[in-house]
């Protein structure tokens, strides 16, 4: 982002040093000073400290200004659901990093002082991807226990779930790898047996009465303490990044609330993924830890370079994947990402990893998610089934983006969302209901996609590798040659079948509930059950049909060709790419997932395959459509606007409109500009010479005037409603008799950014996304003629788009 | 293979920090059916040095030049756990879940009856409606009167409690009543 504030910058560069140069830049800067007659000349004040900045200049020199030398507290911060003004938060921080480098070369201390305000960024980014680091892997163990606290509970330490249990046994046997005497079910406990119908019953009723159980405490707990803590937060976050500031959101209630009731919901079997819910959450702790350091927490702008790192954090913790988690956070939740940022994310979610990983929540040691362990090479006819998958990727996204908005915007409008709890309870009544009798619904979503991403070898025992058993003249377990189905392998097929048409249904409702709910791995779930009911399909019609013309030439009898495990991996590329229309991170975070490096051109070719064909049916992704749905206003980087209107077709005021609510720059008194304030909701006002010439002088917030007013009242003596304000630098003399004038040039901008009325609005829209302006004005023939704010850009924006343009709701 | 390569050193990282159960170290060796012998699995307790076939696989189920055959089918896997890690987070967790319902019991239920005995009818019915936005001015008093030092240490909590109660009460009347956020 350039920094076109140029005043601000020659008048602190003019007086941090005398150089020859300096002074070049003020006569060659367009700020003309020389053809007004109310403007006092040049090298009258350089000390009003440019243009923000209430204090002395860099070097000390006096501020003529008659405020109390302090800042007042308050001014420079912003209201909630409002959008900060990057230039301004931008120019903070660049006039601060310039005062410490200058005055580091006066004393040791000083120095300390620079090195360590340089290294805190990296310091900061440490502490935070230990803590995420900490709290992802806290939040792995009490998932997977909690996750099995519903089927049954362990003897020997009620704090090991299942397979902790049974990990020292020597009861396990090769078909039933789960079985041993110290992990008792609960019909074997209240029953004393674990067979029969009455025992399956009890099981059942176990099942169904914790999961209501989990879900009622999440939902009351989220009700009652944080209710920022509900859904994924990865549109709410996306927001926040672009500028707009929503008052704890990212605060310490919402971080505890939310890593308990992840827990809590992600065990009480509903459809849900924990991945949106860990960016929350790794966001929140770079938020909490921002508040150890002052360059972080008084300045919005460098705030959400650590915010944009902690984003990478959360998904690098999810997944296990570091590098995954850097480009998710630069292709997704991001609005600017320099290269900086970079550097940092990367370091911060390595440490995050590294951390995870010592803490060893799998359990078993394995060091990502899904781990797969066969590279079967695969061929390039598979392309068509990978790019059909791709296709069956796109159309489901676009499905299941069209169903959950429409039922969430139910969920806003009608009655539906005046009972969250109930809801919260009939959708987990429903879903345990269904999940308990087929046996892959029943077990967690991970581990469902874990064996569907398992390519069946000779040590497998389970339903899906039931596959007949043709003698085996090679040793290795590696490749096994395509072998013709048991029935066992029928049965898991049409299990399989069910389980997806009901995630397809259930995740639609489930997403958007008043609980942490994430959506990736209900996503990936949906794709890899199809993807491998294509594979064995594929496997399948190989093993028989070998003699077709499109298996003669590469799958002989007794080859290792169709690797179903790799179609799993595929589909579930091709829907999370679908409903979320990431294109290089999900790859990236699909291979550091898996480990298969030799399948890369299969992923990707079936993300762009399911993103053309989602972006032919629907424009916008999950998140992005939540923010429309939400009305943030969130100004989208990625589309192009192209329509021919102009500046004056979208400021405001409008013909039939009241004319622009101005100060000028002289001539009010503080009733007068209360009064202003009072009436009107405008969330900043322009500073003019005199409301006849109409010239503009600067730009004043409204936050900024209400808490100088209030302060000078109660600080300054004499200030009354009859006090004038000024905002030149000069004050005349005032007559006798009268009270004290009340100067307040310090909190305007001296240089808010101006396009004339003929600015073609692409280049406005243009203007507003690199910089991150909130406002601008319009002039006409140098005369201030209106304002355009970034609200009234997203209104336009929309009416262009046939949409509803009062669904903008924030400022 | 690499993953091997790093799974070596994650564990002899581990083995420098700490060690201390010998029960959570173990050797699983998957043995699958070969001829006429079923599927058989293995564990001990062994460290990585001795995770083989031929230390875990006992009793071995074939003789003689059989077993080098059913020992190259076999694999073996070395496994580490930290079964204090897994205790320490479940009780931490469960307390922490255990006080914030109770915490939320008694700011649903007994609160209320409490401040009616202690302050009579009168003080119930609290102003609980937003104080928010409605004047201008009011909120730069907020900002302006958080700068001043507060006088008694329990004044403080019992004003921040009340802050954030309010706080709390606001968020749940945009997400929950009006649906302006997160719906």
């Amino acid at each position: 982002m350039d920094n076109t504030g140029y005043c601000g910058e020659s008048f602190n560069s003019l007086q941090s040093g005398t150089s020859d140069e300096d002074m070049v830049e003020i006569t060659g800067a367009t700020l003309d000073f020389s053809s007004t007659d109310d403007v006092p000349p040049l090298d009258r004040d350089y000390g009003s400290g440019g243009s923000y900045g209430v204090g002395n200049g860099p070097n000390g020199v006096p501020k003529l200004m008659d405020l109390l030398d302090e800042p007042v507290p308050g001014v420079g911060t912003y209201e909630d659901f409002n959008t900060i003004d990057w230039v301004r938060e931008k120019s903070k921080d660049r006039d601060r990093h310039r005062e410490i480098a200058t005055k580091s070369k006066e004393s040791t201390l000083a120095l300390m002082k620079s090195i360590s305000d340089a290294f805190s960024g990296w310091l900061l980014m440490l502490l935070v991807g230990l803590m995420a680091g900490a709290l992802a892997g806290g939040i792995d163990i009490s998932a997977h226990w909690m996750t099995d606290l519903k089927e049954g509970v362990c003897l020997n330490g009620f704090w090991f779930n299942h397979e902790h249990c049974c990990w020292n046994s020597n009861e396990t046997t090769f078909q039933e790898r789960d079985k041993c005497p110290n992990w008792k079910s609960w019909a074997e406990l209240i029953v004393g047996t674990n067979d029969g119908p009455f025992a399956y019953i009890m099981n059942y009723l176990m099942y169904v009465c914790w999961a209501l159980l989990f879900s009622f405490l999440a939902v009351s707990l989220v009700r009652a303490f944080a209710p920022y803590a509900c859904g994924s937060g990865i549109p709410e976050i996306k927001t926040i990044l672009s500028g707009f500031i929503i008052r704890g959101y990212l605060g310490k209630w919402t971080l505890m609330i939310k890593t308990i009731t992840l827990v809590l919901a992600v065990s009480s079997g509903l459809s849900l993924g924990k991945e949106g819910p860990l960016v929350h959450v790794a966001c929140c702790c770079g938020n909490i830890l921002c508040h150890l350091f002052t360059k972080y927490r008084r300045n919005e702008a460098k705030r959400r370079e650590v915010l944009s790192a902690a984003a990478a954090v959360g998904v690098s913790v999810a997944f296990g994947a570091p590098i995954g988690g850097v480009l998710f956070s630069l292709e997704e939740v991001s609005y600017y990402f320099p290269l900086k940022t970079l550097w940092r994310s990367f370091f911060a979610a390595l440490v995050a990893a590294f951390t995870l990983r010592s803490i060893n929540p799998f359990g078993n040691s394995r060091l990502v998610l899904f781990y797969v362990e066969f590279h079967s090479p695969w061929h390039l006819l598979e392309l068509i089934p990978f790019i059909l998958l791709g296709i069956f990727g796109g159309i489901w996204g676009a499905f299941f983006i069209r169903a959950n908005i429409a039922w969430c915007r139910r969920r806003k409008t009608t009655r539906l969302g005046h009972y969250p709890v109930l809801e919260v309870l009939v959708v987990t009544a429903v879903t345990a209901l269904l999940a308990f009798p087929n046996s892959y619904t029943r077990m967690s979503t991970s581990e469902l996609i874990s064996e569907l991403f398992n390519d069946c070898g000779l040590l497998d025992s389970s339903q899906l590798c039931n596959y007949a058993n043709v003698s085996v003249t090679k040793i290795s377990s590696d490749a096994l040659p395509d072998r013709p189905a048991g029935p066992d392998v029928y049965t898991a097929m049409w299990q399989l079948s069910l389980a997806l048409v009901f995630k397809m249904l259930i995740t639609v409702v489930t997403f958007g509930m008043k609980v942490p709910s994430g959506l990736f791995i209900p996503s990936m779930a949906v794709g890899a059950i199809a993807g491998r009911l294509l594979g064995v399909g594929m496997e399948q019609l190989a093993y028989y049909h070998h003699d077709w013309v499109i298996f003669r030439g590469w799958c002989s009898p007794g080859a290792d060709c169709i690797t179903p495990g790799l179609y799993a991996m595929v589909g579930a590329a091709a829907c999370l790419g679908g409903v979320t229309r990431m294109t290089v991170s999900l790859v990236v975070i699909m291979f550091e997932l898996t480990g298969g490096l030799e399948y890369i051109v299969p992923l990707m070719a079936a993300t762009m395959t399911s993103k053309w064909v989602a972006d032919a049916l629907g424009r916008e992704g999950i998140y992005e459509a939540h923010i429309r749905l939400n009305g943030y206003p969130f100004l989208e980087s990625k589309e192009e606007f192209s329509h021919k209107t102009l500046a004056m077709d979208v400021m405001r005021p409008r013909r039939s409109d009241p004319p622009l609510s101005v100060i000028t720059q002289d001539g009010m008194s503080v009733e007068e500009v209360e009064s202003l304030i009072a009436e009107t909701s405008y969330s900043g006002f322009p500073v003019v010479v005199s409301h006849e010439s109409q010239r503009l002088v600067g730009f004043v917030q409204r936050r900024d005037l209400v808490i100088s007013i209030e302060n000078a009242r109660k600080r300054q003596e004499g200030v009354v409603s009859a006090s004038r304000i000024f905002f030149t630098e000069y004050t005349p003399p005032q007559p006798p008799n009268s009270p004290p004038p009340l100067k307040l040039r310090g909190i305007m901008d001296l240089s808010p950014f101006t396009v004339t009325d003929h600015t073609a609005m692409d280049i406005v829209v243009d203007i507003f996304r690199k910089l991150g302006l909130r406002q601008c004005l319009v002039t006409h023939n140098g005369r201030l003629l209106g304002i355009i704010t970034k609200k009234d850009i997203l209104k336009h924006m929309a009416q262009m788009a046939n949409r509803d343009p009062d669904s903008i709701l924030f400022n | 293979t690499l993953d091997k390569a790093r799974f070596k050193m994650l564990v002899s990282l581990v083995d420098i920090l700490h060690l201390n159960n010998s029960e959570d170290i173990r050797c699983k060796c998957i043995c699958p059916p070969y001829k006429d012998i079923a599927g058989l699995i293995y564990n001990q307790n062994v460290s990585l040095k001795d995770c083989n076939c031929l230390h875990v696989v006992e009793p071995m189920p074939v003789e003689g030049k059989d077993v080098e055959a059913y020992c190259l089918r076999c694999e073996c896997k070395y496994e580490e756990r930290s079964s204090g890690t897994i205790k320490g987070t479940i009780i931490a967790y469960l307390s922490i879940l255990g006080l914030l319902l109770l915490y939320m019991v008694y700011l649903t239920l007994l609160e209320p009856i409490l401040k009616r005995r202690l302050f009579g009818h009168s003080q119930l019915i609290q102003s609980d409606d937003d104080v928010g936005d409605q004047q201008p001015f009011a909120n730069a008093h907020d900002v302006l009167s958080r700068s001043r030092s507060r006088s008694n240490m329990l004044n403080k909590v019992e004003h921040a409690q009340q802050r954030w109660k309010r706080q709390v009460q606001e968020q749940r009347k945009s997400v929950f009543d009006r649906h302006v956020v997160l719906s």
